[in-house]
């Protein structure tokens, strides 16, 4: 199982904050934004724009970055702290 | 080295007095506050609410100060940061470092808070008039990190 966060305006729009994934084998980032984008709509036009960030195990990470059975992948807007 | 992620407020006297405490090699200690604003972005703001990505918070603010202190000789580093629901004029974040001159405790400083602009995983949202609104992630920020 992957646990798949989202943070901000992309949990509120989407109305999630966690899901959870059975991984049969290890997959890209981008392959699983594919997969969750398959969702509707809003998934496909919130996880469409390029200025969302993702983190794997709580790591900056990118399109390319491998995910493995057990990983915490996180998806979120730009960050506005400080 | 000190990082916290609290909703509790702090004392920056006291965070000051922690960093130069017993610490007669270092000269130089540096302090900077972030306070809530009552405007940003063309509105009037009344206050803010401060969402984060628990646990890698944490580590993206160590991974900062680690990075500050590879490219400086630095004493003591102190980053504080809150969240949850705050009102004008209240402090979210502190940074304090020391170092034996001003020079390195200066640029530090403004490097951490740089750096926590662009890779600290929090978000503000922020309370105005016409509702609730998320802040935009702002281009200068990118800028002022790209400059180190």
């Amino acid at each position: 199982m992957i646990k798949v966060l989202f943070f901000a305006q992309l949990k509120e729009r989407l109305n999630c904050g966690e899901l959870r994934l059975d991984l049969d084998k290890s997959l890209s980032v981008n392959s699983l934004k594919t997969h969750l984008k398959a969702q509707g709509d809003i998934w496909q036009e919130c996880l469409e724009d390029g200025r969302v960030l993702v983190a794997v195990n709580q790591t900056m990470a990118n399109a390319d970055t491998i995910i493995n059975r057990e990983d915490e992948v996180a998806f979120f807007p730009p960050v506005t702290g400080g | 080295m000190k990082v916290s992620v609290q909703e509790e407020d702090f004392d920056v006297g006291i965070e000051h007095k922690k960093l130069a405490l017993d610490n007669s090699q270092d000269g130089a200690v540096v302090t900077f506050t972030g306070l809530v604003r009552d405007r940003n972005q063309g509105q009037d703001v009344h206050g803010l609410t401060l969402e984060h990505y628990p646990g890698m918070t944490e580590k993206a603010l160590m991974d900062i100060v680690l990075q500050a202190k590879q490219r400086w000789s630095l004493g003591r580093v102190t980053v504080i940061h809150r969240i949850g629901r705050l009102n004008l004029a209240d402090q979210i974040v502190f940074v304090g470092v020391t170092s034996q001159h001003r020079e390195a405790a200066f640029q530090a400083a403004e490097f951490i808070m740089d750096y926590l602009k662009n890779d600290a995983p929090f978000w503000k949202k922020e309370r105005t008039k016409q509702g609730e609104r998320w802040v935009e992630f702002n281009d200068k920020d990118k800028a002022a990190a790209k400059r180190w």
